[in-house]
């Protein structure tokens, strides 16, 4: 019980986090105060809330079982790729972002989308897809909630029960905190993230007398060692998966958290230090997931949660559920990010905030809040969790491919709504297309692969047991290009429709 | 100039990403426990982490840090 009384301890300290974030906002009752702390976030609190808003109950926990299943081409694909992507994507994008939301009151990229291109119902359309694509991460948020709590009190704590414990937390620290709680929260997610893989490496490795053994016994198998190389994905493949963290700049929570600092300078450190904290979190999670093959009766699911529970001491193990549960409530910044995009993009673009104040903008946020977390629940009570994992995995896609619309908007003059509208009903086409295969085309056996389009004996789309590959990438490599070669099309064939040159000279 | 350097460093990086020359080989094992492919992209992040901080310097937008007022 000691786990599950230690997991508890640490749901009431966010909600008193929350609590806290709450009385320090004194009763101030505008709507920049709430979502986006005032724009007013030191540096630390800014790095390291970043860096939580990122780490996805995936990074932490799913790195691991992906190692476990294919070896140390996890940390390639996933972790040093965003160590480089990222930081630059924030030094291009999110500095130029945060100014123009400092300079013209900017708080979601679909308020920058509707002045830079002098439209409204394509900047709702906009909205829409992004909303959509966001909505499952908060679904297996609650999801992964449930199961945590199960499982660290040992079914004493039904699924359902903890799934609305865990739903009800997040809710009332990003009901009360906002962006200041919510961020607040993010930093003691990170700092918990990165302390734990260095002590979970020494610990699992002091139990196991050692990793030197342990991968020479992994490399001397014909069935582990290919998991200490690359060999089992193709260097396309490789290629291909860079293009995921481009999605992580055109996710509305990160963009919404990009308008947060103080200065513009706190990025500095941010960008530098991001690859550092990628090393600490991955680095640790996927060789352990590796290592794992040569512990016994470790299966391929929450492989750090059992290493751990295998070789460390109890209160360790009680410390490792509450870092568990902080990465699967990583779903906070989703929650606060579709909040403000409501009360922003369609409460006061259709007029709510001038006929009812800024006072009820904040309540309809918070309302917002109450009713998203709520469906989400009810939703993860009833629905496979395989549904929402595909549509997660596809949301990077979405996103990725989204992100020509915010180069458009911040580096090309020359772009007009119609190719951001194009973009846009690409992006959402393309995911459902992809969804639709998936779901439709059954998965052939690992190493093998079912042609779904060719030409000329040339195979063009597959469906492999990875998922669906074109010309052997990931489809994100098409959707991306795609919509960059539209938005450019596009707006070349309607350079008519051109913003006036009083909007373009406030961006160029 | 210096942001023609800039591009050119992150290009670099990019390229060195994509380590071909270490697809099919675990061994040597770095330390006695990380294998080189794994190994190579933990120095690749450490060494992202340096670059970035040349790039930052090298092309810092610091005129962003102070904006026009709001209207």
């Amino acid at each position: 019980m000691i786990p599950a009384a230690v997991v508890f301890a640490y749901l009431a300290l966010v909600l008193y986090i929350g609590i806290f974030a709450f009385r320090a906002r004194a009763g101030a009752s505008d709507a920049e105060d709430y979502f986006l702390a005032g724009r007013a976030l030191g540096p630390a609190v800014f790095l390291l809330s970043l860096v939580g808003t990122n780490m996805t109950a995936f990074s932490v926990l799913g790195a691991s079982g992906h190692a476990f299943a294919n070896g140390i081409v996890t940390y390639g694909l996933m972790g040093s790729s965003s160590a480089l992507i990222i930081p630059v994507a924030l030094l291009v994008i999110g500095t130029r972002l945060w100014a123009l939301g400092k300079r013209h009151g900017f708080m979601t990229p679909v308020q920058m989308f509707r002045d830079r291109w002098e439209c409204r119902h394509i900047g709702t359309l906009i909205f829409a897809v992004q909303a959509v694509l966001l909505v499952p991460y908060i679904i297996i948020a609650v999801m992964g909630g449930g199961t945590t709590l199960q499982t660290v009190s040992s079914g004493l704590v039904p699924y359902w029960a903890g799934g609305a414990i865990v739903s009800l937390v997040v809710m009332g620290y990003v009901f009360l905190g906002g962006m200041r709680g919510t961020a607040w929260v993010n930093t003691l997610q990170t700092v918990m993230f990165l302390t734990f893989g260095t002590i979970a490496v020494w610990v699992v490795g002091s139990g196991m007398g050692g990793f030197r053994a342990a991968m020479e016994s992994m490399l001397a198998s014909p069935d582990t060692a290919p998991l200490l190389t690359r060999d089992r994905i193709s260097p396309w493949y490789f290629f291909s998966y860079t293009f995921i963290p481009l999605s992580s700049i055109a996710f509305p929570h990160m963009g919404i958290f990009c308008l947060t600092a103080r200065r513009v300078g706190y990025f500095r450190k941010t960008i530098v230090l991001y690859p550092i904290c990628i090393l600490a979190i991955w680095l640790p999670s996927v060789f352990l997931g590796v290592v794992a093959h040569q512990a016994t009766d470790i299966p391929g699911d929450n492989v750090v949660l059992r290493l751990v529970e295998a070789y460390a001491p109890l209160w360790l193990a009680a410390l490792l559920g509450a870092a568990v549960m902080a990465a699967v409530m990583a779903s906070d910044s989703q929650i606060l990010a579709l909040s403000t995009m409501f009360t922003e993009d369609v409460f006061t673009f259709y007029g709510g905030t001038r006929r009812f104040g800024e006072a009820v903008q904040v309540r309809t946020g918070r309302l917002f809040v109450v009713v998203l977390t709520v469906t989400a629940y009810a939703i993860a009570l009833r629905a496979p969790q395989s549904i929402f994992d595909i549509a997660t995995q596809y949301a990077f896609a979405g996103f990725s491919a989204l992100t020509p619309l915010l180069v458009a908007a911040l580096f090309w003059a020359g772009s007009t709504r119609w190719g951001a509208l194009a973009s846009t009903l690409w992006t959402g086409a393309a995911v459902m297309a992809v969804a639709v295969l998936q779901a439709v085309v059954p998965v052939p056996p690992a190493g093998e692969s079912v042609t779904i389009v060719s030409v000329a004996g040339a195979d063009i789309i597959t469906r492999a047991s990875v998922g669906t590959l074109v010309l052997g990438m990931l489809p994100v490599v098409p959707m991306t290009v795609v919509s960059a070669l539209l938005m450019v099309i596009v707006s070349r064939l309607t350079a008519a429709s051109r913003p006036s040159d009083a909007t373009l000279a406030r961006y160029f | 100039m210096t942001r023609l350097l800039a591009v050119l460093i992150v290009a670099v990086l990019y390229a060195l990403h994509q380590d071909v020359w270490f697809w099919r080989e675990a061994r040597p094992l770095v330390f006695g426990v990380l294998p080189i492919g794994l190994a190579y992209h933990a120095l690749f992040t450490l060494i992202t982490s340096l670059a970035l901080w040349a790039v930052v310097r090298l092309v810092w937008p610091a005129h962003l840090d102070q904006p026009r007022a709001r209207p």
